[in-house]
């Protein structure tokens, strides 16, 4: 049995150990902002925060993840109105919108380490994500509006 | 009461309190089709209580697109999907403008797929060019029919009434009506002719022409927006399908006895091979169905299945590459003609050829395409899919499963991109089968592995291009043959490769003031399933073209956008159907012809503003380049400088482009921005990264890793685009900025290194060119 924590609720699973936490999410627990992009750590989508630092689910078997507290987009503001979500509103990022959970979460990362960060430490932290409609200059912009607004 | 009232989106029950909170959100999201409210300052969650009565019983349609409620709460339906181009905003908005409804008091709801709403393909970039006038229409209906409600009313002449903002104004007495207290009388008042309602002029549009914020932007911002994959039927299972690697295989033998061992794997289903070419079909092969996503994923690997290849089995890219190139190397079959340019070519003293290859190319659209269905035991089938065609998707599951279209409801979910992959209903068939196989709901998920692998193909291509140049560098022919496998073999067998009206795709369509012009189409035969991606043929076709001129120019000895402006020459409008295209195709991009004819001072505008923005005139140091390329695709011309950083490594950086778009009138200028960043990225992708090639029949590809894309570090920091403010015919928004993009970028490549760039994609070959350069120089 491994027991672990998803957006501050205490969650357990007795399945296939070699399950990775993004199928846990979305098959279990129907948290499904959480996206499947790629299965192999190359996309992004499916980032999530672990202790406080984005990690990919895609990437995490279950039974690697005992005892950790899991934060996914449905939980990294309880309005959803995190510095980053509001950003993102205002610069109007998202075409299709299906990467940016896992853009939004990883931007979260950075911020938390480097509430200023330069172009070349957005584009060091958000490298390992795809977006296929091309939003990257408007993600820039948003991380950029909402590390201002933090100070 | 429309069918799609009451979607049965139902997710899976969770205990914890709070997370049934979120829960309850998402399925409100969901009941109504999507349905959320927003206003000026962005969406916000719609109560239950406002749901209710949006949705009551008995609601007024007064037009197909909309609904208005006893409290006016005005429901649209988008009829169009959403993949990121912004639709479900712009449609909506176009309406409530035109209807001078509150956007606040505006809803929004996905319709289903049905022939009443005119066409639902969502590509071609048709939305706003063939749907701008009916949307119109729409909301001018709504509005004359309050008004008319309002005069009843009152008892006053209509000319003296007028609405504004959700409500109806007597002008001399300046009482108020609202749309909700009219609703019971306008429902009386006779309907308007449809030609006879007026269409506000641009100095009273509120919306109409001006930044709107999308409508979807909280659902996706916080993981709630619901995607192809995201819904949860009770008793639904997950299959995962092994799909015959080569098109036209076959499954010779299958041991699934490891696979049946892997915990949750409850099934195994074969599905019959579609002979080919299947059109919109399944390919067939082996499914295995799972309690949950990952047992139907390991189950499928430990699947041993013995394949027959069948006639594509040899198929193999290099040596395709070989065939198309013999095949560029004879004359084609010509799509327009003008003047004689063997003659012109045969005299010339001063000539130039090259030749261009591009290679398959596939959607790599975030959301793998997967797709839920329900097939009941009275027949009735019901799916959810991330589709671009529910039409399409509807009528093909009807045939495939042999049940009237009548008993077929196709649910549209926010597509997760979709770039034409999600045009094709196969994945769609797949769900259906299956769920009646197995009496249960469905959810079948591909892995991005087989979305690259099995996908419909963009057309790998080869390019000819010849020209003469006069003493004094003016272009006085050109030849231009193109040879790809057409997407018309993927739905008619055996064909010997395309048609010369196909180059009205960008090819024939040329706006060049060159007397002796040939563009002609050669034989390819297709080994794999060919399909629509961003753009289609104008992908090769601009990218062909805009690499040519600029290797004109630099022949010419002239600036590059001197020289292209030369060659676009002096202002013209010509309607090509009645001069230079053989035979000319009824379909130009479904418009006719006299509307659109070809504008070359619209391409002259484009390119001076491309030119005057970009800094074009400013000097780079070496290894930083600008190219420029115009291309005239779905009836739009657009423009662009790009400019590039080529590292010493030869990786390849864009920091800015500057993009002039002539489309007609906009409707939404921000997503229209949005949509030339995203063209711009994704012509990086095509032209710097990405490429499918085939061995032994099989992609070779089969992940992000090796199918790569453009990442943020390489993406641009500015991008500069100037919509050119027009009132005239919309065109297209989605795919014209594609074809101009990847020649600027090659363009730009030679201006910063000295190397051409005459095979896709750039990958590594400019390695080490500091090195190489100076020695093609020293040649």
């Amino acid at each position: 049995m491994i027991t672990l924590t998803v957006n501050g609720t205490r969650r357990t699973f007795d399945g296939d150990p070699t399950m990775p936490l993004l199928w846990f999410l979305r098959d279990e627990l129907a948290l499904t902002g959480t996206k499947y992009g790629c299965g192999i750590s190359q996309c992004g989508a499916c980032t999530v925060h672990m202790g406080g630092n984005p990690v990919r689910a895609c990437q995490m078997p279950m039974s690697s993840v005992q005892g950790a507290a899991i934060t996914t987009i449905e939980g990294l503001h309880p309005a959803g109105e995190h510095p980053l979500q509001v950003a993102w509103r205002e610069i109007d990022v998202p075409q299709c919108g299906f990467c940016q959970p896992g853009q939004i979460m990883q931007a979260a990362g950075l911020l938390a380490r480097t509430p200023k960060p330069t172009d070349q430490d957005i584009d060091t932290a958000m490298n390992g994500h795809i977006c296929r409609c091309g939003t990257y200059p408007r993600i820039r912009a948003a991380i950029k509006t909402a590390a201002e607004k933090n100070s | 009461m429309s069918a799609n009232e009451f979607l049965p989106w139902v997710r899976r029950e969770e205990p914890a309190p709070r997370a049934l909170e979120r829960r309850s959100f998402v399925q409100l999201l969901g009941v109504t089709g999507l349905v959320i409210a927003f206003g000026p300052g962005g969406a916000r969650r719609l109560d239950a209580a406002e749901r209710l009565l949006a949705g009551a019983a008995d609601p007024w349609s007064p037009h197909v697109y909309l609904r208005i409620a006893d409290d006016g709460v005005v429901t649209i339906i988008c009829h169009r999907s959403e993949m990121g181009q912004g639709i479900r905003t712009t449609m909506p908005m176009i309406i409530a403008d035109e209807m001078e409804a509150d956007w606040a008091k505006c809803r929004v709801e996905q319709a289903l797929g049905d022939p009443k709403y005119g066409s639902q393909n969502t590509d071609g970039s048709t939305s706003i060019r063939d749907f701008l006038g009916k949307y119109r229409e729409a909301g001018a209906t709504a509005r004359a029919l309050m008004e008319e409600a309002a005069a009843k009313e009152w008892n006053v002449p209509v000319s003296e009434v007028f609405a504004r903002q959700h409500t109806v104004v007597h002008g001399p007495t300046n009482r108020t009506k609202t749309f909700g207290a009219l609703v019971a009388t306008a429902r009386t008042v006779t309907m308007p002719a449809p030609a006879s309602v007026r269409i506000k002029r641009p100095s009273e549009r509120r919306w109409q022409g001006k930044k709107m914020p999308s409508i979807d932007l909280v659902p996706m911002t916080t993981g709630t927006a619901m995607y192809g994959a995201d819904m949860t039927l009770p008793g639904m299972r997950v299959a995962v399908i092994s799909r015959p690697p080569v098109w036209g295989g076959k499954v010779v033998s299958v041991d699934d006895s490891a696979a049946l061992k892997v915990p949750g794997v409850e099934r195994i289903i074969r599905i019959p091979e579609t002979p080919i070419p299947g059109a919109f079909f399944p390919l067939g092969g082996v499914a295995v169905i799972a309690k949950n996503t990952w047992a139907a994923l390991r189950g499928r690997d430990a699947l041993k299945i013995t394949w027959e290849a069948g006639p594509n089995g040899t198929h193999d890219s290099k040596a395709y590459k070989a065939t198309l190139e013999a095949s560029i190397r004879a004359p084609g079959k010509p799509g327009r003609t003008d003047g004689d340019v063997t003659a012109a070519l045969g005299s010339a003293t001063r000539k130039l050829s090259a030749e261009y290859h591009i290679p398959y190319l596939s959607h790599a659209q975030m959301e793998p395409v997967a797709a839920i269905a329900r097939v009941t035991s009275d027949g009735k089938v019901e799916a959810w899919a991330p589709t671009q065609s529910p039409n399409d998707a509807r009528n093909t599951i009807a045939q495939y499963l042999k049940v009237d279209a009548a008993n077929v409801a196709v649910h549209v979910t926010l597509l997760g991109g979709a770039f034409g992959r999600k045009s094709k209903p196969d994945f769609i068939c797949e769900a259906a089968f299956l769920s009646k196989e197995i009496g249960a709901p469905v959810r079948v998920q591909w892995s991005r592995e087989d979305d690259l692998r099995n996908s419909y193909y963009h057309s790998v291509a080869a390019h000819r291009l010849e020209a003469a140049l006069d003493a004094s560098g003016k272009v006085t022919a050109w030849l231009h043959r193109s040879a790809y496998p057409t997407i018309s073999a993927t739905f008619a067998p055996n064909l010997p490769g395309p048609t010369p009206d196909e180059l009205v795709n960008g090819a024939s369509d040329v706006p060049w003031d060159v007397p002796n012009i040939s563009v002609e189409v050669c034989p390819a035969v297709a080994h794999t399933r060919i399909g629509w991606y961003r753009s289609v043929n104008a992908i090769h076709h601009g990218f062909a073209i805009g690499s040519f001129v600029d290797e004109l120019a630099h022949e010419a000895g002239k600036d590059p956008a001197a020289f292209l402006l030369e060659l676009i020459g002096k202002d013209r409008v010509v309607d090509l159907s009645k001069n230079g295209l053989v035979g000319a195709p009824d379909n130009y991009y479904g418009a006719a012809w006299a509307d659109f004819p070809l504008d070359t001072a619209r391409a002259r505008r484009v390119v001076e503003s491309v030119k005057a923005r970009s800094g074009w005139e400013t000097p780079l140091p070496r290894g930083r380049g600008r190219g420029i390329a115009v291309h005239r695709s779905f009836l739009s011309y657009i423009a662009m400088v790009i400019e590039v950083d080529v590292r010493p490594d030869g990786t390849v950086l864009v920091p800015r482009a500057t993009v002039a778009a002539d489309a007609g009138f906009v409707a939404n200028p921000d997503r229209a921005r949005s949509q030339m960043e995203g063209a711009i990225i994704m012509a990086m992708s095509n032209t710097l990264y990405s490429g499918i090639t085939f061995a032994e029949g099989r992609v070779e590809q089969s992940n992000y890793r090796d199918y790569q894309v453009t990442r943020m570090r390489a993406a641009p920091h500015t991008v500069d685009v100037e919509i050119i403010a027009s009132e005239g015919l919309p065109g297209g928004i989605g795919e014209p900025g594609v074809p101009p993009a990847g020649a600027a970028i090659a363009n730009a490549i030679f201006a910063a290194t000295g190397v051409r760039v005459r095979e896709l994609p750039v990958g590594r070959q400019l390695a080490g060119w500091e090195t190489k350069a100076t020695a093609e120089g020293a040649k």
